[in-house]
């Protein structure tokens, strides 16, 4: 009986003790987020690998029933999408044209095309959020290969998301689907600046929240595609986000809400590309051309950082 | 010493099947919780002590992975284990029922708290809307794997249980 008490005891002391250390580390990863970054580095260096080589195994799976596919439907397969290829070269080299035209509308102009071409490296999704609550997910590629926190991550010519960590191999990507996404962004059309914003709430039908659209001129149509704004911090500009769906007026009359269909395919997301440029690289800073190439902490470009560490990076480029 | 390598090892492997098969399983976007009917099996089978632990450290690599907040969730689980851990010897652990009724139990409650922490205080007001699309879902399709994942874990435990049997180690 003693023993047992005993042990009760214990327990109760194991229990608290472990309920208080939770309590600190919620805590310090609360307000100083940083000093747990190295612990997660440590963990992610043993175990991004492991699953890497797991979903490696599932697709290799899934490759393998594809093979057994009818031949018949993929000789008609084959046929249609011959004419696909057919009138897509037509239109390419009618496109190769009018690119072409364009170059040289803007050497005229001398408009530079900082915007026109970013450097891309494509990733692997190996592992996602445990939970059913958030949309997080690992890719295969780290700082190693020269990815960034706030590096931002396409897929099919739409935004996927935003890194949010990175180890040597490996880093967590935030989808704009995830219900703490908020992505600043304007309509393609009229320049309206918008607040694009992820809820968990509209996961079935795949769909975004869209926010105070200041519309004033009630020029925004249903139908019209979203981009990152210009204004955005983390954002770089000018990446397709997806086409406005629904558009209601807010109860204060000013500002006009509604739902996106974004362009990229979440639920079937298996390749993305990260673009290896953070939006400080390429916005100027306010006294003139000094580009800033520092990491920036989460919320905001902050001003009153010391200006001599860029200052130095930048002119060793 | 055996018991607690293979103890890790499990952990791991839970884990690992989370955050990958898992995905891959995954009905109508809704992922069965793996990790609490490790948490609640061992809980369950072994006492408060071994399903603290277990819960703590299934609790804390999750949250290493992907919350930005470390501890959430190793709280959560470590209540769970010890919660679970009441049961022990009060019920026979080869019985399937218990551990699906502390287990649909667990989940349930760990969903609602999940919400209340991490929804509720952004604003998210809609409780009966994640009760229906996402808590009671995932509490249904944690059971369907019970049915199948509890009679591994009871298995591998008789047999660490066998091992361990006269050895200083043994804890009960």
């Amino acid at each position: 009986m003693k023993k047992k008490t005993n042990e009760n005891l214990r327990n109760k002391y194991l229990l608290i003790a472990l309920s208080v250390l939770c309590a600190i580390l919620i805590a310090v990863s609360f307000f100083e987020g940083s000093l747990v970054s190295p612990v997660k580095q440590i963990s992610g260096f043993f175990i991004t690998p492991v699953q890497r080589g797991i979903s490696g195994f599932g697709s290799w799976l899934s490759g393998l029933t594809d093979n057994f596919q009818d031949a018949v439907s993929l000789r008609e397969e084959n046929t249609s999408l011959q004419e696909r290829v057919d009138t897509l070269t037509e239109e390419n080299s009618r496109l190769i044209q009018d690119r072409e035209e364009l170059d040289r509308l803007r050497e005229l102009y001398d408009l530079d095309q900082q915007y026109d071409e970013y450097e891309k490296v494509g990733a692997r999704i190996i592992a996602k959020e445990s939970g059913n609550w958030f949309n997080l997910f690992t890719i295969d590629k780290g700082s190693a290969d020269g990815i960034e926190v706030d590096m931002n991550v396409i897929s099919g010519g739409g935004l996927v998301g935003i890194v949010t960590e990175v180890g040597s191999s490996w880093s967590t990507v935030r989808s704009i689907i995830d219900d703490n996404s908020n992505v600043s962004a304007m309509v393609s059309t009229t320049s309206d600046q918008c607040i694009v914003g992820g809820d968990l709430r509209l996961m079935d039908e795949g769909s975004l929240n869209l926010l105070s659209l200041t519309d004033s001129e009630n020029n925004v149509h249903v139908g019209d595609s979203v981009v990152t704004s210009y204004i955005s911090e983390k954002f770089l500009p000018g990446i397709l986000i997806g086409y406005i769906d629904e558009l209601n007026n807010d109860a204060n009359n000013l500002t006009k809400s509604g739902y996106i269909t974004p362009v990229v395919d979440f639920r079937h997301l298996q390749e993305v590309l990260v673009i290896l440029e953070t939006k400080e690289y390429v916005a100027p800073s306010e006294d003139g051309g000094i580009v800033q190439t520092g990491t920036v902490s989460q919320s905001e470009v902050s001003q009153s950082e010391p200006l001599t560490e860029t200052e130095s990076e930048t002119q060793a480029q | 010493m055996r018991r607690k390598i293979t103890m890790a090892l499990l952990i791991l492997l839970f884990i690992l099947l989370q955050s990958t098969v898992c995905q891959m399983i995954a009905v109508a976007s809704i992922k069965p919780n793996l990790l609490i009917i490790l948490t609640v099996s061992f809980g369950l089978m072994r006492g408060k002590k071994d399903g603290m632990l277990t819960g703590f450290f299934c609790g804390l690599l999750t949250d290493l992975f992907f919350e930005s907040i470390i501890g959430f969730n190793a709280i959560l689980y470590l209540w769970v284990g010890y919660f679970s851990g009441y049961f022990y010897r009060i019920f026979y652990d080869d019985d399937i029922k218990t551990p699906i009724f502390l287990i649909s139990v667990t989940d349930l409650v760990y969903g609602i708290l999940q919400y209340g922490f991490m929804f509720l205080l952004r604003g998210r007001i809609d409780f009966f809307y994640y009760l229906g699309r996402i808590i009671l879902p995932e509490v249904l399709y944690t059971l369907l794997i019970t049915i199948f994942c509890y009679r591994i874990l009871y298995y591998i435990n008789q047999k660490l249980s066998l091992s361990d049997k006269g050895s200083a180690d043994h804890f009960v």
